[in-house]
């Protein structure tokens, strides 16, 4: 089966398999991203990420109704749930809360396991999300579980990244350690009916200002000062990322959060960024495969034995690493 | 990551609301080591087969208890055949006649558990049908 014309033909089944043979990193796989990647780069990539119970799957099939309906453009969705360190297996339920898009032609939802590999994850979902955008899909939504590195990662593998948050879940301290907020172009309160929500959000707002200096005015001695940036600094290109409230159980919200991603992409096609993003993630992904190509190559050059070896003498602290490294390096040609 | 995972949806098709039994297998066969795609209640055989297709999934596990398994299960793997996936093995679990259990195997239901089937046969039946 040729896969990339089947695809670009607008065959499901062909993409749904393709899906599986790009996961596993087959062969097939690869030839056929090959042929599709002319046809990449056309697509919106929203990256949705934030700790588990934020209602990111409900967010995400009310964002993707209001593109259906509202906007008539065709979206596909990767959603990624850990796997089982223990037993490889996983249980992705992200579907349960996509039922709404069931039966709609112009929705593709994929569930994915994490399949804990090193970097690998990141890897297979940037493959996979080229698929997609060959396919002709013009809005794909990434959808990870924001609790680890390679998660941060593939969130920032899009053009926005959505950061999802909740009521109740921690207190202002969660807000300042919580490295991933930095990633957020935009940030979401979901659940924005329960109480805390004003918490949440000033504890956001706070974060949000040391991380953005923006003009502030506070009380001083009874006087009250206008702390402002220099002009020069506040200058178009900074991208202060706004905080929206949703409840997407209602989709209460849904509209002003379209709007701040439109803005958003706006935002970075005016500034040229949106070209320095699409720079920056081609860039990594051509380090990763020359990683692995070198590698392969040098795994071929080198004899296991010879590996072995060196291995053994610096497992008996006879050579460090750095002096192995160069041992197996420099001797690879003779 | 070139290693390949068994695929599986587990749906509950049809009205009843007990969907502890899906669970209990869903989780077993998590614990197998298979990526289970779990779709919640209520599903129609559309909802179902579209799933299966975008999920490109190796088997369908349906869990049925309200009785409606000889409506519901052939239009199912009517709409797999259709979309396709002919090599997806079906398995239906719930509270199955004998005389229906035979009929549904005529039909190409790969295996039928009911009440007291232990998760490591049903397990166990997945591998093997996926394997062959």
């Amino acid at each position: 089966m040729n896969y990339s014309q089947a695809i670009l033909n607008g065959d499901r089944l062909a993409l749904a398999r393709l899906l599986t043979k790009v996961e596993n990193n087959s062969p097939e796989g690869r030839a056929a991203l090959i042929e599709l990647f002319p046809h990449t780069g056309k697509a919106h990539l929203i990256g949705v990420t934030g700790a588990p119970g934020t209602g990111k799957s409900s967010l995400v099939n009310q964002l993707t109704l209001h593109y259906r309906k509202v906007e008539d453009k065709r979206v596909a969705i990767v959603a990624v749930d850990p796997s089982s360190p223990f037993t490889g297996g996983a249980v992705l339920g992200d579907r349960v809360r996509m039922r709404d898009l069931s039966g709609d032609p112009g929705v593709f939802i994929r569930s994915m396991a994490s399949r804990g590999s090193l970097g690998g994850l990141a890897q297979a979902t940037a493959n996979m999300v080229q698929v997609f955008d060959a396919a002709g899909f013009d809005i794909i939504i990434v959808e990870t579980v924001g609790a680890g590195q390679s998660e941060v990662d593939i969130a920032r593998l899009a053009h926005t990244t959505l950061v999802v948050e909740a009521p109740g879940l921690g207190d202002d301290i969660q807000a300042i350690k919580a490295g991933i907020l930095e990633i957020a172009d935009i940030l979401v309160i979901n659940k924005a009916d329960r109480p805390g929500v004003e918490n949440t959000e000033k504890a956001l707002k706070s974060m949000l200002e040391l991380a953005h200096p923006t003009e502030r005015v506070f009380r001083h001695h009874g006087v009250y000062m206008n702390a402002s940036m220099p002009k020069e600094q506040a200058g178009e290109k900074l991208w202060i990322p706004p905080i929206q409230k949703t409840v997407s159980t209602e989709g209460a919200g849904i509209l002003e959060l379209a709007g701040a991603i439109a803005r958003h992409a706006a935002h970075l096609r005016q500034t040229g960024d949106w070209a320095a993003r699409e720079r920056t993630r081609l860039q990594v992904e051509l380090e990763a495969l020359l990683r692995d190509a070198l590698l392969n190559q040098f795994r071929k050059d080198v004899s296991q034995q010879q590996y072995e070896e060196v291995l053994e003498s610096v497992a008996q602290r006879r050579v460090s690493p750095w002096e192995a490294v160069h041992v197996l390096l420099n001797g690879r040609s003779t | 990551m070139t290693e390949k995972k068994i695929r599986v949806l587990v749906a509950k098709p049809g009205l009843d609301g007990h969907d502890r039994g899906a669970k209990v297998v869903a989780r077993a066969l998590r614990d197998a080591g298979m990526e289970v795609i779990y779709t919640g209640l209520r599903q129609t055989p559309e909802m179902i087969a579209e799933a299966a297709l975008q999920e490109d999934v190796d088997v369908v596990g349906l869990s049925i208890l309200s009785g409606a398994h000889m409506a519901l299960t052939p239009r199912i793997m009517e709409l797999l055949r259709v979309n396709g996936q002919t090599h997806v093995k079906v398995f239906l679990g719930g509270i199955i006649p004998d005389e229906d259990m035979h009929r549904l195997k005529e039909m190409g239901v790969a295996g039928v558990f009911g009440p007291g089937a232990s998760t490591e046969d049903i397990i166990r039946d997945v591998q093997t049908a996926v394997a062959g």
